[in-house]
């Protein structure tokens, strides 16, 4: 069937993922519980090597296909890759100190991490209905299972069924989406559907039926308002590794989805997925911001600003423009980068037994662990979009293609909600700084986790260094 | 042969059937589970459907993914539902209430 071996080069990295994945899994099974750091240190390995086989034929610029058009590569799939194999990398790191000192450190979250970074990849690069659709399906079933890693905890276990019969409820939305559009269309190849549907022969009625369905399908993969119900019950309920890696690159791949399904297969239809897009970013930016004002759990008031932040993405994805997708892309990237710093924090904090994700834990956190106050007060500054950190830049990108693309009144709601979220930023600041300690304890988290928190806080302040470049390969990526 | 439409019908009243399954149940997790399943079943008859009317075959090799993907999830979504019912020895939807805020 397949002539020639070498149409299959751009499967490279996720081939070569896939077959360290079951090494991993193969692996686990004999190494005994002293030696599960090789289990670590070959995760990360196999994320960086994929890494180099992706940069080997970095296809910004290029489209290169494979499996007849299933599978695309291409510069914005690219980017979002590395960036979820480098957030991941991240999230391994912080999650080890913490799953060794709560007594969850075993192969299965590697290898379930690793699966869903698979699934991930795969929906990035999916160029057919069928490809997204089991990538996300691979990405999702993984996390379920992720949720539910603490099988004593009565939490987690009732945060993983929501998240499950919610995900699934979305994906059953999203497939109905397209069943439709396959009718109408007659053909599951993304390319193809533009065209059809460029001819405009569709009825269409039918033909926002169906992007009805396919943007809730997207909404709920995001956690936008109105399908935000998830996402708080399984930031707090899910094991504090997990919540970290769900918040980080499931994120980009959200924005992958989007880009294949809304910006390349219903590119025609662009009127009519922008205004609902326009209707859930309104909606998410006002209830996430006002929501988390209220939370005393930090691990919950990141959720609702995880809503919030998604307000922000869909409103470059709406401006239907390249600098909009380039935007939305720039923010999904520093915003990964951002929330794996904000809950490395909390992990830095925990020791055994002991977990610090209500905010008054941080009380004084200055007197007694400046360095550890400082880098946190870069990451909620960032996240709140104070400059010069690189939280403003994004935001600010994101502002500009929206009014260039004519939704005024909706860059201004997003302003006015991003001054009242710098309340509960600025809340956890002062806590920090400002409020008296009321515990000595000092907590030692281990050298790696601290030199990659560093590296993670700093980069906050460093990456404004950079966003130039950044967003000059953002762009490139859509051209 | 069966008009197309019959068949959307039926698809659309399946789909129907499971949305309201999981929004009105309010008992017992495992009826949650089943709608679901319901709810992919649905789909696959628009699939096959569409498949039939515009004799293209990629219609029906999607179904034998969803099936697949379908029995994953149901494997994953059991056993989800073991460790909480051993967790809160309960599997009342109801009483899935501690996380609020």
């Amino acid at each position: 069937m397949i002539e020639n071996w070498s149409s299959l080069i751009p499967l490279l990295p996720e081939v070569f993922l896939l077959g360290m994945i079951c090494v991993i899994l193969i692996a686990g099974l004999y190494i005994d519980e002293k030696r599960r750091g090789i289990i670590h240190f070959l995760a990360i390995l196999t994320l960086a090597l994929t890494a180099v086989l992706t940069l080997r034929h970095f296809a910004v610029g290029q489209r290169y296909t494979a499996l007849g058009g299933m599978f695309v590569r291409d510069g914005v799939g690219d980017i979002l890759k590395l960036f979820v194999y480098l957030s991941t990398a991240i999230v391994f790191v912080y999650a080890k100190h913490w799953l060794r000192a709560n007594k969850l450190f075993s192969p299965e979250f590697y290898v379930l991490a690793l699966f869903a970074v698979l699934g991930m990849c795969i929906l990035i690069s999916g160029g057919n209905l069928l490809t997204i659709y089991l990538g996300l399906e691979l990405m999702a079933l993984s996390s379920y299972a992720m949720v539910a890693l603490n099988r004593d905890s009565p939490v987690a276990a009732e945060s993983a069924m929501k998240y499950f019969v919610l995900g699934a409820l979305a994906s059953g939305l999203l497939l109905y989406g397209m069943s439709i559009l396959y009718g109408l269309t007659g053909s599951l190849d993304i390319t193809l559907i533009a065209k059809a549907l460029e001819s405009g022969r569709q009825p269409e009625v039918a033909v926002a039926f169906a992007v009805v369905f396919v943007v809730v399908g997207i909404g709920f993969k995001f956690g936008a308002v109105p399908f935000h119900m998830w996402v708080p019950d399984v930031y707090h309920g899910a094991p504090t590794a997990v919540t970290l890696f769900l918040a980080s690159a499931p994120k980009l791949a959200a924005v992958g989805m989007a880009f294949r399904l809304l910006a390349e297969g219903l590119e025609p239809m662009v009127k009519d997925w922008a205004q609902m897009l326009g209707f859930l970013a309104m909606m998410s930016l006002v209830v996430g911001n006002l929501a988390a004002i209220a939370q005393t759990n930090l691990k919950r008031m990141l959720a609702y600003s995880t809503i919030s932040h998604v307000g922000f993405i869909l409103l470059g994805i709406l401006a239907g423009s390249e600098q909009g997708y380039a935007a939305a892309m720039f923010y999904a990237i520093t915003y990964a980068l951002m929330t794996t710093a904000a809950f490395g924090m909390i992990i830095a904090l925990s020791h055994s037994g002991f977990e610090a994700e209500r905010i008054e834990d941080f009380k004084g956190l200055n007197q007694r662990q400046p360095w550890l106050a400082f880098l946190m007060l870069l990451v909620m500054a960032s996240l709140g979009g104070f400059p010069p950190l690189v939280g403003f830049f994004s935001k600010l990108y994101v502002l500009q293609a929206a009014i260039n693309a004519g939704w005024l009144w909706l860059a201004i709601v997003a302003v006015v909600m991003a001054v009242v979220g710098a309340y509960y930023y600025l809340r956890v600041i002062k806590v920090m700084y400002f409020d008296e300690p009321d515990r000595e304890h000092q907590i030692q988290a281990p050298g790696d986790v601290r030199v990659v928190l560093a590296a993670n806080g700093l980069l906050q302040l460093f990456l404004t260094l950079f966003v130039g470049s950044l967003t000059a390969l953002c762009v490139a990526a859509w051209q | 042969m069966i008009p197309l439409s019959y068949w959307l019908v039926l698809g659309a009243l399946l789909f129907c059937i499971s949305v309201a399954g999981i929004f009105i149940n309010r008992k017992n997790v495992i009826v949650l589970l089943m709608a679901i399943e319901l709810m992919l079943l649905s789909v696959n008859m628009n699939f096959i459907a569409f498949s039939r009317y515009l004799d293209d075959m990629a219609g029906q090799v999607f179904v034998f993914f969803i099936l697949t993907v379908a029995a994953a999830e149901a494997a994953i979504g059991l056993a989800i539902l073991v460790v909480l019912f051993r967790a809160r020895s309960t599997i009342n939807v109801a009483e899935l209430d501690t996380l609020r805020g």
